[in-house]
């Protein structure tokens, strides 16, 4: 007699869901595309974390990088908006329902150039929020024009190179008032994913500006934004660690490697020292280093600056902690006394 | 007007003159920042306290300080609220404009100037009362940066006196004005109208017809602008999500909810609010922020006027596709960036109607009055989530920043209504949902919100391109369906939208369209072509866009159909254009008033009577 094998017990994470339930749609980005690699970390850190994908809202704006929040996250809400309008679309529903998680997807285009004014906005107000700027230095649909984020000097396809200074976005998350500010490399897998994992679990505006080439429109000799150059250039600041609440921290380090950041839900961030003497948590270190960084022709990823401390907006506002959106009419209609005080007043 | 004879004994004695009481427009003429809304506000609330009907006109420039302003009130005993042409009393207090703004008046009236301006030298058929108010001033108030401010208040106890206005309800309306907490700047005030009414009282002798009576006309009424009684209505529509850019005249609107949400929408236990006011950095981001709210279930609204609309084109050409709610409040004005941004107008009408690029056309609501201010506001909310997609309310300047006597608001007691969202209960009965399909036939499909705790209950939103699942597609079949479906949805607002006011004569042989402010002065305008014309006419107010079956009947019923409206191009006669038979059309004829004020009874009148040759 002969007994079938029992099928291998499915792997699922601390909820009970397989990683399945933390994909999207099938990309249709090109082959190579760096964004497909971020897709691929979101899922990962969503689903290692234990997050429920029906407690995510995910919003983008318009270009290559706006279409990957199809590609992840498929049982999360979606909210493809306008080009560079995005924060305001993430700022709003984050008002009406606070209690979700946000998170955002941009590229260069999106956040530096039409929507340079809504991304500082929303700096400012340090919306609980996960930003991520899929950076390639070009416009993708549109077949291959400059971006904001193109590094002086580089060049295109067809040989003519950028006149005018970039943008730095972590420069400007710094500068505006972003509590967490990070940049990687789409093809570091460990450091991107231990970035998204702390972007998930802080409290305030998360900014990751995750260098993504276009294989397709820049990718060449010449290129400051290819993955060639960026093997090359990609300037480490520390090796990051990120232990979740749920883990216990038992592997023991020397403590003069190691600055461990406490995060908002106990998690915690470990970072080790890697030849730089650098302090994520004061933002002059990190606005001079990436100062020189530009000079040098570097490109630091790592954890640029981060700050557990600062009132969200949402602590600003003074706001209920049950969603607005759903608040029922007795908390959201005054009784009828209220209007007839208004209206004795005006009598 | 009759013609005064102008010789100084008949003026001072007045015994040729049948008095005029309860019927005349009084102008002040003043320099912006100079303190005078004060005295204008008490002015016309004491006449309103004597139970006299009364409107407030505030004619100002786009300016802090310095340039000319002019302010109305019109007290009518025949509860006419519209702006009156015709000037019966000015108070003249700028020396820049005094010179024209008498030379403007008819024969007959009066003018309280101040005497130095010498304005008694300019013509002999007007009652000329001088009055030193330098002079009074220095003894009410011995500070003298204050003085400025002070000045005016000297003219409305002359105004007072003169036109037999009760003092003791200039005080009330004083202690009204500055409350309890500003009780000393009310004695200095008080103490500054008392000496303009003894002065009036021991120097002027009173030669003009003009006179106010008590009446019993505004028991139970209330003071207040749109604005205002558009952000009460927002406040008891149950909006969680307010997002604004300043822009005039619509910034006192969402200044206003913000005053009433802190002290009606604070949760008494938890001392948190339950909403949310964000002063967007533009219209692109306040736009933004609504339609991201309101995707996630919140009951959203934001104001501004056509400049911010235009910003919002785009964003609301996104939210028509992706059928999100929201409540936009256009408080129009006239013109581009500086035109006139502190003149009235009714010119976004057929930009916001099409707004957004696309096919696309959206629902405004015309409120007339600041009770439909409110009341619209309320029923917007619940409209535009029945509906899933942006609702307009068209108000003007006139409307909102100007004082109005009203009725006090009805509190609604219609339950709020949410629309079609399924909850995770829901899904779990019906084991899933397709966002975009049309399953009661009226166009409207079924949405969740965010946050749902279901795992069948997401779906991508984008814009036009999806299908009934809303998944993204570039199929013919599948955009021609939306877009059909869509239109569908348009289609089922006409049974929804606010019913027009309809008033059908049937001795009439012409009727009158019309819709927001103009309302007031086309009901005043048919009472003045039948008393002096004989010509009866019909009525129909507009309160909505798309139109309804009742238009249609009422121009059917009348031979020639006027379409009144403040904008050059006959806007809204445009859109009637769009969907009208040729034959009704051509039954329509239009009225247009585009000068930045107010539209007024005699225009109308006057245009009608050219027109039908009367």
């Amino acid at each position: 007699m002969s007994t079938t094998p029992a099928p291998p017990p499915k792997r699922v994470n601390r909820i009970g869901l397989e990683v399945l339930s933390y994909k999207g749609a099938k990309t249709t980005l090109c082959a190579g595309c760096g964004h497909n690699a971020i897709s691929e970390r979101v899922i990962e850190a969503f689903y290692e974390l234990g997050v429920q994908p029906w407690s995510v809202a995910k919003f983008s704006g318009i270009g290559c990088s706006s279409k990957s929040p199809a590609y992840f996250l498929g049982l999360a809400h979606g909210f493809n908006g306008v080009h560079g309008r995005m924060p305001s679309i993430a700022t709003g529903a984050m008002l009406a329902n606070r209690t979700m998680l946000g998170i955002g997807v941009t590229g260069d285009g999106d956040t530096a150039s039409i929507g340079l004014g809504q991304y500082m906005h929303l700096l400012r107000r340090n919306l609980p929020f996960i930003y991520i700027i899929e950076n390639n230095g070009v416009y993708g649909l549109t077949k291959g024009q400059f971006s904001a984020t193109a590094d002086l000097g580089s060049k295109l396809k067809t040989g003519t190179a950028n006149d005018l200074p970039p943008f730095d976005c972590c420069s400007l998350a710094l500068q505006c008032g972003a509590t967490f500010v990070a940049r990687s490399f789409s093809g570091d897998k460990r450091q991107l994913q231990a970035l998204l994992k702390t972007a998930i679990v802080h409290k305030g505006l998360a900014v990751i500006d995750v260098i993504s080439p276009c294989t397709t429109f820049n990718d060449h000799e010449g290129s400051t934004k290819s993955y060639a150059y960026m093997k090359e250039h990609d300037e480490m600041l520390h090796e990051l660690d990120f232990v979740p609440f749920f883990e216990d921290i038992s592997v023991e380090i020397p403590e003069v490697e190691i600055k461990s950041i406490e995060l908002h839900d106990g998690s915690t961030l470990r970072i080790k020292k890697l030849g730089h003497d650098y302090d994520p948590t004061d933002k002059f270190t990190a606005l001079k280093a990436l100062d020189e960084a530009e000079r040098k022709g570097e490109v630091l990823t790592g954890v640029l600056y981060i700050d557990t401390g600062k009132p969200t907006f949402m602590d600003v506002l003074n706001m209920e902690d049950a969603p607005l959106a759903t608040l029922p009419e007795s908390r959201i209609r005054p009784p009828k006394e209220a209007l007839h005080e208004a209206m004795e007043e005006l009598s | 007007m009759s013609t005064i004879e102008a010789s100084p004994a008949a003026q001072r004695s007045g015994e040729f003159q049948q008095p005029v009481v309860n019927d005349f427009s009084i102008q002040v003429a003043t320099v912006n920042g100079s303190g005078s809304q004060t005295a204008n506000s008490v002015l016309m609330r004491a006449i309103f306290q004597m139970g006299v009907p009364v409107s407030g006109k505030n004619m100002f420039p786009s300016n802090i300080q310095g340039l000319p302003t002019w302010f109305t009130i019109r007290a009518s005993k025949h509860g006419y609220i519209g702006r009156k042409k015709e000037i019966d009393f000015l108070v003249a207090m700028n020396p820049e404009t005094a010179r024209e703004d008498v030379m403007k008046l008819e024969s007959g009236a009066a003018v309280v100037y101040d005497e130095p301006l010498k304005l008694d030298a300019l013509r002999s058929d007007l009652h000329f009362y001088p009055v030193p108010f330098d002079k009074l001033v220095g003894p009410v108030c011995p500070e003298a940066k204050l003085r400025k401010l002070v000045r005016n208040m000297i003219y409305d106890g002359v105004v007072a006196n003169l036109l037999s206005i009760e003092m003791e309800e200039i005080h009330q309306a004083l202690i009204k004005q500055f409350g309890k907490r500003k009780a000393k700047a009310a004695d200095l005030n008080w103490g500054a109208a008392k000496a303009g009414y003894d002065f009036a009282e021991k120097n002027l002798a009173k030669t003009d017809p003009f006179r106010v009576e008590r009446m019993n006309a505004t028991a139970g009424k209330i003071i207040i602008d749109g604005n205002s009684a558009a952000a009460l209505g927002c406040v008891f529509g149950g909006v969680t999500v307010v997002t604004w850019y300043p822009i005039t005249p619509s910034s006192s609107l969402v200044e206003s909810m913000m005053g009433y949400l802190k002290r009606f929408r604070i949760d008494r236990e938890t001392g948190k609010a339950t909403y949310a006011v964000v002063q967007a950095e533009d219209e692109l981001s306040a736009i933004g922020m609504v339609l991201g709210a309101a995707w996630a279930g919140a009951r959203s609204v934001t104001s501004t006027a056509g400049p911010g609309i235009s910003l919002m084109s785009e964003f609301i050409g996104l939210a028509y596709y992706a059928e999100i709610p929201a409540v936009i409040f256009d408080v129009q004005r006239v013109g581009p960036s500086t035109g006139l941004p502190t003149r009235t107008a009714q010119g976004d009408i057929i930009s916001t109607a099409l707004l957004s690029h696309g096919d696309t056309r959206h629902p405004l609501f015309f409120p007339c009055s600041p009770e439909e201010c409110f009341s619209m506001a309320v029923d917007a909310f619940d409209f535009a989530e029945h509906f899933q997609t942006p609702v307009f309310v068209m108000t003007d300047l006139d409307l909102g920043m100007n004082n109005w006597m009203a009725d006090r608001f009805e509190y609604p007691f219609k339950p709020i209504k949410r629309g079609k969202v399924l909850t995770a209960v829901d899904l779990e009965r019906l084991g899933g949902f397709a966002r975009y399909k049309d399953v009661d036939g009226d166009g409207i499909g079924y949405r969740t919100l965010p946050g749902t705790n279901h795992p069948q209950a997401a779906y991508f939103t984008r814009g036009s391109g999806h299908n009934e699942k809303a998944q993204y597609t570039e199929r013919e079949d599948d955009y021609v369906n939306n877009l059909d479906r869509v239109a569908r949805k348009f289609e089922t607002m006409r049974s929804f939208v606010p019913k027009p006011q309809v008033e059908n004569n049937s001795k009439a042989r012409i009727g009158f369209v019309c819709f927001g402010t103009s309302h007031h002065s086309v009901g005043e305008s048919r009472d003045q072509l039948k008393n002096e014309y004989g010509v009866e006419t019909s009525y129909f107010r507009l309160k909505a866009y798309p139109f309804t079956q009742e238009l249609t009947d009422f121009i059917h019923r009348h031979e020639r159909v006027y379409v009144i409206e403040q904008n050059r191009d006959a806007q809204i006669l445009g859109l009637m254009r769009l969907e009208l038979t040729a034959q009704d059309i051509a039954k329509l004829r239009s009225v247009r008033y585009y000068g930045g004020l107010p539209l007024d009874a005699r225009t109308v009148t006057d245009d009608i009577v050219r027109q039908e040759g009367l």
